[in-house]
């Protein structure tokens, strides 16, 4: 009997940690159990999307779909759908307004909502099948440019079609490859920056894991047009998944002779390997990859010169951002008129993003530029969980800023999230709520791009570690109003002085956060405030005698012992001196009779002792 | 790979495969795999369907199964459901009448009258 169901697992990292192989297994065993193997196919894809619900399987041909399959769910799955052909409702989606049981992933929002280019084949083909991807038009784009057009003219095509860097800057794609044809130079390199390292971003490595030839193929094309033999994937060592599936299409490519020499019958050969980075963020910057790749300390160079003119090893070097290379097949195939149709005036195509924070639907999401904040938010995303408020959305990571709520009616191009103070950076976007203190925000987000700063620039290394220090400073209830003049000022030398993106962009984070949430800066300073209740030294704990009954709960799961009271006699009650705040009792207390406060009322409360260790903390915020 | 040519031999053949998961399908042929559908031989039913589909390389169809349609009686049933068509049902169908729904009703587009439940 022919195949009649292909039973898609999700094999992306998140549905793999969810333990995603254990339910394929399981299923591969029930499925030979009742003599279906001839006639249902397992294929094991890359991210599908919906991270939250891993692991995710999706079965065609009618494409139902189903979220956390636990191995145990096998057999029911086998034998009733597969076998009698009664989907198993219990592990359906279910609609969020309806409640109802969604018959196919036709019907689910996040599905519908978005636009797929890039992660076109994400989720759909099996990653590892080279046949695969050329049923899905795969290489047909290589031979096209080879057989039938200049190196110019690929360029040109790439130039109409308005595609500009996905990586963060947004610079024009075609326009890049234009200068690397036009450099001289007896060599010339293609490199593409795979070192994905912002908090809370998977889109490349999830393109990387579902559709590693789509990179290989953009890759080839782009080395005709700007003169390049060869190529490198700067991947991070932290992505072994996407190493290994790169690795397995590079080799399949090769003996397919799709790498190799005399591509397609011409005499363009093309080869690439993979270079694996130790995680360092600031290789993300295109001279410290380049370093990294010489196998040098990955540190950035002032530029200019360029790489397009000095890259890697002195040679005229084209880098660009795995996502941008996923594009260049289909602006080949589909023209660039048909590329620049979707998306807005400046901005053309579409953008993945990694949703992820106080957001429903966590996990991958493509749609054409100009699509608002809200719809990427609340319609794709599902909205904010627990009946909260959103408060802001951050974009572009350490690089990025925090929009607020009130603009979420913008629609997200380059320019628009630019002008609030934000950036596209490569696409992480995460969500957060009023449980979120911004202080709080900016100060990880620092306390990041202070790790991870390589130290070779002044501006950086010590001005990022002085802003960190008045923020922590300021999360402390310590602060002062002169520390936030100092704050922007620091900033806005630091955006002028560092050497490279990485420092430039880092004070982002807080100038945004001090544009739209001043006021958090100036509750913590002036009223020991912590509106979000996430700053641990301006927060207490309370219990209200008049909810108490007196239980005991709470004290029992006191680990310093300090809530006092007499189990069905008198209300407990918490010795603030003693407290650590680790919140425990508010999270037991059944009765909800624990109020979480922030304010004055803790110098009241709490007496004025200072330990030796506070006071030379103080001295050392002294700048 | 030395041409185009070659490249699109693979592609045709690989496509086959991945004809399950085209969604774009415009014919859908639903066989009725309860308990008393597959006493009566739905099983048989589904694989020649399947067969035959894939045999003549017939795009825009699918073929699926579902539970107890409550037909009892006529078991094995097939359904075809056609967009923008009435749906038709088809009762106490065996390989043989299979092969004729593919020929008749999906390639000729006629339904047949005696099938009919």
């Amino acid at each position: 009997m022919g195949v009649r169901l292909n039973v898609l697992v999700c094999s992306g990292a998140a549905c793999l940690s969810a333990k995603s192989k254990d339910t394929k297994d399981a299923l591969l065993r029930e499925i030979e159990n009742h003599n279906l193997s001839s006639e249902i196919q397992i294929i094991e894809t890359g991210c599908m999307g919906p991270c939250q619900l891993g692991p995710v399987i999706l079965v065609y041909p009618e494409g139902v779909f189903y979220k956390f399959v636990k191995a145990e769910d096998a057999k029911e799955i086998v034998e009733e759908h597969f076998l009698k052909g009664r989907p198993v409702k219990r592990l359906m989606y279910e609609s969020d307004i309806t409640k109802e049981v969604v018959e196919s992933h036709k019907e689910i929002d996040y599905f519908v909502k978005q636009e797929k280019i890039v992660l076109k084949n994400c989720g759909v083909i099996n990653p590892e099948s080279i046949e695969e991807y050329i049923a899905t038009g795969g290489y047909e784009a290589l031979g096209k440019v080879l057989t039938t057009m200049t190196p110019e003219q690929v360029i040109e095509e790439i130039k109409a079609s308005g595609l500009r860097g996905r990586g963060g800057g947004g610079f024009p794609t075609g326009l890049k490859w234009s200068f690397v044809r036009s450099a001289n130079g007896d060599e010339k390199f293609v490199i593409c920056n795979a070192d994905e390292g912002d908090p809370g971003a998977f889109m490349d490595r999830s393109v990387l894991e579902g559709d590693p030839h789509t990179v290989i193929e953009g890759m080839a094309i782009a080395a005709y047009a700007v003169g390049a033999k060869k190529g490198y994937v700067y991947v991070r060592a932290e992505y072994p998944l996407a190493i290994k599936r790169l690795q397995y299409a590079i080799d399949r490519a090769r003996e397919s002779e799709l790498l190799g020499n005399n591509i397609f019958g011409t005499n363009f050969s093309f080869d690439l390997e993979i270079r694996i980075g130790a995680g360092a963020f600031v290789c993300g910057e295109e001279t410290a990859l380049i370093h990294s790749i010489e196998g040098k300390r990955g540190m950035p160079r002032p530029r200019p010169p360029f790489p397009a003119n000095k890259g890697l090893w002195g040679k005229p070097t084209l880098v660009n951002n795995v996502e941008t290379y996923a594009n260049v097949r289909h602006i080949i195939l589909n023209g660039a008129k048909w590329f620049s149709s979707i998306g807005t005036e400046t901005s053309k195509g579409t953008k993945v993003f990694a949703l992820s924070g106080k957001i429903k639907n966590s996990g991958l999401a493509e749609v054409p530029m100009g699509t608002t904040i809200r719809e990427l938010i609340f319609d794709i995303g599902g909205g904010v969980p627990n009946n909260k408020k959103i408060k802001a959305v951050q974009f572009g990571g350490p690089s990025g800023g925090c929009i607020p709520a009130e603009y979420l009616d913008t629609p997200i191009d380059y320019e628009s999230l630019v002008k609030l103070g934000a950036m596209m950076g490569s696409g992480g976007c995460i969500v957060m709520d009023e449980t979120n203190c911004m202080v709080a925000t900016a100060k990880f987000f620092l306390e990041f791009t202070c790790f991870e700063s390589c130290g070779k620039c002044v501006p950086c290394r010590i001005g990022l570690k002085q802003m960190y220090n008045i923020l922590d400073k300021i999360t402390k209830g310590k602060g002062t109003l002169e520390d936030l003049e100092k704050l922007e000022e620091l900033g806005e030398n630091i955006n002028k002085t560092a050497l490279c993106g990485l420092g430039q962009t880092a004070p982002n984070p807080v100038l945004s956060t001090l544009k739209y949430f001043k006021h958090e800066y100036l509750d913590h300073i002036e009223k020991g405030y912590c509106e979000a209740k996430e700053c641990r030294d301006l927060i207490y704990f309370e219990i209200d005698p008049e909810k108490c009954k007196k239980c005991g709960i709470c004290a029992r799961n006191c680990p310093v012992n300090c809530i006092s009271g007499e189990i069905r006699k008198t209300p407990f009650v918490i010795d603030q001196d003693k407290c650590i705040k680790c919140g425990n009792c508010y999270d037991v207390c059944p009765f909800d009779a624990i109020d979480k406060k922030s304010g004055v009322e803790v110098s009241i409360i709490k007496t004025e002792k200072k330990s030796i260790i506070e006071k030379a903390e103080e001295e050392y915020y002294e700048i | 790979m030395k041409s185009l040519e070659e490249l699109r031999k693979i592609r045709e053949k690989a496509q086959a495969e991945l004809q399950l998961r085209n969604s774009e399908a415009k014919i859908k042929i639903i066989v009725g795999m309860g308990t008393s559908g597959i006493a009566a031989g739905a099983r048989e039913v589904l694989k020649t369907l399947v067969e035959e589909v894939s045999k003549r390389g017939l795009k825009d169809v699918i073929v699926t199964q579902t539970g107890e349609k409550g037909l009892s009686s006529a078991e094995p049933v097939v359904e075809i459901v056609e967009e923008g068509k009435e749906k038709v049902i088809y009762g106490n169908i065996d390989s043989k009448k299979a092969i004729k729904i593919i020929e008749d009703h999906i390639i000729g587009g006629k339904v047949i009258k005696e099938f009919l439940v």
